[in-house]
């Protein structure tokens, strides 16, 4: 009976343990006033299916990245049919339809078929005369066309091609879902001792700082064109700003000594925070970039480190790291330094080191880590309530980035291993993994990135 | 007795005329001058000799007193090396940490107490520590924690005299690891103080010299 039961409870841990994505992140629960995991109920999401493209090599691999940016928008159940049966649902080529145009496009959309296949919305995908292709959303149950979206890049091949592409998913996703996505954007990371950024899909890693020269702290200004970083260089740490498009940089004054890291920019993108090293510990500093002076220091304790500031997106908090109560723990203070306080709450020899807050681009959430049992895990709080819940459980995570939607972050993860950026979705608990190249750290996520900005 | 001796002399007569008569037994006789200038020859020689030798043995002297003076200040230059890179060693000596701390252990305490009489009797000497951290704890905490551990050893020397401009501190976080893998032992090895010497480091005296 004993063993019957034993059987029974095993089964059931191998069968939480093997259901895809979620469950892997969900499972743990630790000290008192921490929620665990992500509550999702499966089924709520509007089911989506883009057609396929027969004919067309260029629609085909646009298709393959929309798709792909819908399925990681998170928002749909992506409805997909197997090889030949997808071809039943293919958008008749509008050269075909004899007035052409959207409305033509439209007389020819099964909903009926669509529906059965519990779509409520469908994406089709054309070729028209003055863009690359042309995307439209249909939706099913209304019988109608939700938007129809045209390709801005001038070429498929040229090198905003696949932002382009990202930047119709992220209206599809608008059409559809009420807001848009979070395709057109791009993560700065540090792959083998290096910036590199990357697409939000993982593709096309491209290198931005120098080769040969250990960079950290990778962090977007608030445009989307330009990231600054830190460069060892002569002993010291080094803080760089970079325009993405150009590849011209600045060195940021103040920064020519001493290391100065885990970096962020004011919501207006004109100052600059980071961690300074000191005689007297690690300290914040605001350097005014857009004036080019007004070195500030916001900490002053003598016996603490201060790092890893975080604007709230009104620009008048900054959230960082303090040493203060003996393990490093979230503080908060004014952006003028002032009115420094604890910020998510923590029991004393209870409550592990916590690390690298970011405020969510909504304000509501501060993301961070914190050691479990001496393993950094992802953790969130609720600004408004201070309530503190943990994301994940498998394998060290650390160092987590809000997406533009709040809803996604990336996070270093050693789960299958080597170190490597995983995306979470909150509202679902489903994890991606990102990169899959060497060693990667420190990711940084973009805002969406305006077109001309980021070839 | 008397009696004898007559006989006796004739006997001895008799034999050497009898030894003296044989043809092929006569012995060729020296010539006198010959001698002489033989002996000349050698006598010659002999000084020649003699001055070699004296100048041999000034030359050896000379030598071996050149090699004594070339030894010694080998020895000395040697002993000062040598007294250079042991007190180097003992400088470069590291210490290192608790997990997540940076207090000085007390076996270390002595390490430093080493490198602080070495500091006190080089005054010219300039170093720089730098702090290092394991894999563990966020990254950019630890470019913070490797600075505190760096700090941590300053302080210790300058609260005991050495003049604080004298030591540079640095952190490299857990940037530069000494020990691969994720393992305590390699993590131990890790959190850990380095020193170098920024300059007055050519010669070194051991302290209480």
């Amino acid at each position: 009976m004993k063993r019957l039961r034993l059987g029974c409870v095993c089964g059931l841990l191998v069968s939480l343990w093997s259901r895809p994505g979620a469950a892997q992140d969900t499972t743990r629960t630790l000290e008192q006033g921490v929620r665990v995991g992500i509550t999702y109920t499966p089924g709520l999401r509007p089911g989506l299916l883009v057609m396929s493209t027969p004919g067309s090599v260029l629609l085909d691999s646009v298709r393959t990245i929309l798709q792909r940016d819908l399925d990681y928008s998170d928002r749909f159940e992506m409805i997909s049919l197997p090889g030949a049966e997808s071809l039943m649902v293919a958008m008749t080529a509008p050269a075909r339809s004899p007035s052409g145009g959207a409305a033509a496009v439209e007389g020819f959309v099964n909903y009926g078929l669509f529906e059965a296949l519990g779509a409520d919305y469908a994406v089709g995908i054309r070729a028209a005369a003055d863009t690359p292709a042309v995307v439209t959303v249909f939706d099913v149950r209304g019988r109608q066309v939700r938007r129809v979206i045209a390709l801005r890049a001038q070429s498929v091949e040229g090198p905003e091609s696949r932002l382009a592409i990202h930047r119709a998913s992220d209206e599809v996703v608008r059409a559809a879902a009420g807001t848009p996505g979070i395709a057109a954007t791009r993560l700065v990371i540090i792959q083998q001792d290096r910036v590199f950024r990357i697409d939000a899909d993982g593709a096309d890693a491209v290198p931005v700082s120098r080769a040969g020269v250990k960079a950290m702290s990778p962090t977007w200004a608030p445009d989307g064109r330009r990231v600054a970083y830190m460069e060892f260089e002569a002993g010291a740490g080094r803080v760089y700003v970079q325009d993405i498009a150009s590849g011209e940089r600045r060195l940021v004054p103040p920064t020519a000594q001493g290391l100065n890291y885990a970096l962020a920019f004011s919501p207006d993108g004109q100052t600059l925070a980071f961690t300074r090293n000191g005689d007297d510990g690690a300290h914040l500093f605001t350097y005014n970039l857009a004036r080019d002076c007004c070195l500030q220091r916001l900490t002053a304790d003598r016996f603490s480190d201060n790092l890893s500031p975080t604007f709230s997106p009104d620009g008048r908090r900054i959230a960082f790291a303090s040493t203060r109560p003996g393990t490093p723990q979230i503080y908060v203070m004014s952006a003028d330094g002032t009115g420094q306080e604890l910020f998510a709450p923590f029991d004393y020899g209870v409550t592990g080191s916590s690390y690298a807050p970011e405020w969510s681009p909504d304000g509501l959430n501060i993301a961070f880590h914190r050691d479990v049992a001496g393993i950094p895990q992802v953790f969130v709080m609720d600004v408004a309530s201070r309530r503190v819940r943990q994301l994940t459980s498998a394998g060290r995570n650390e160092d987590p980035t809000w997406a533009p939607d709040g809803r996604h972050l990336a996070f270093v993860s050693t789960r299958t291993g080597s170190r490597q950026v995983w995306i979470i979705d909150l509202d679902t608990g489903r994890v991606r993994q990102l990169t899959r190249l060497g060693d990667a750290r420190l990711p940084a996520w973009s805002p969406r990135i305006a077109e001309g900005t980021n070839p | 007795m008397r009696r004898i001796f007559p006989y006796a002399l004739g006997a001895l007569v008799f034999a050497i005329a009898s030894a003296c008569g044989g043809g092929p037994q006569v012995a060729p006789q020296p010539n006198a001058d010959s001698i002489a200038a033989a002996e000349a020859a050698r006598r010659r020689a002999d000084s020649l000799a003699a001055a070699q030798r004296m100048r041999d043995s000034l030359e050896r002297v000379r030598a071996a007193e050149e090699e004594r003076v070339r030894r010694m200040r080998e020895d000395s230059v040697a002993m000062a090396r040598r007294a250079t890179e042991e007190v180097r060693a003992t400088l470069m000596t590291r210490i290192h940490f608790d997990f997540d701390k940076s207090d000085i252990r007390p076996g270390d305490a002595q390490v430093l107490d080493q490198k602080l009489a070495i500091l006190q009797a080089n005054p010219n000497l300039r170093i720089e520590i730098v702090g290092h951290c394991d894999e563990r704890g966020s990254d950019e905490y630890n470019l913070a924690l490797g600075n505190r551990r760096a700090l941590a050893a300053k302080q210790y020397l300058v609260s005991r005299g050495i003049a604080a401009d004298r030591i540079t501190t640095r952190s490299m976080g857990e940037e530069q690891p000494l020990a691969m893998g994720s393992t305590e032992e390699a993590w131990a090895q890790n959190r850990r103080d380095e020193f170098a010497i920024v300059s007055g480091g050519d010669v070194l005296r051991r302290p209480g010299m």
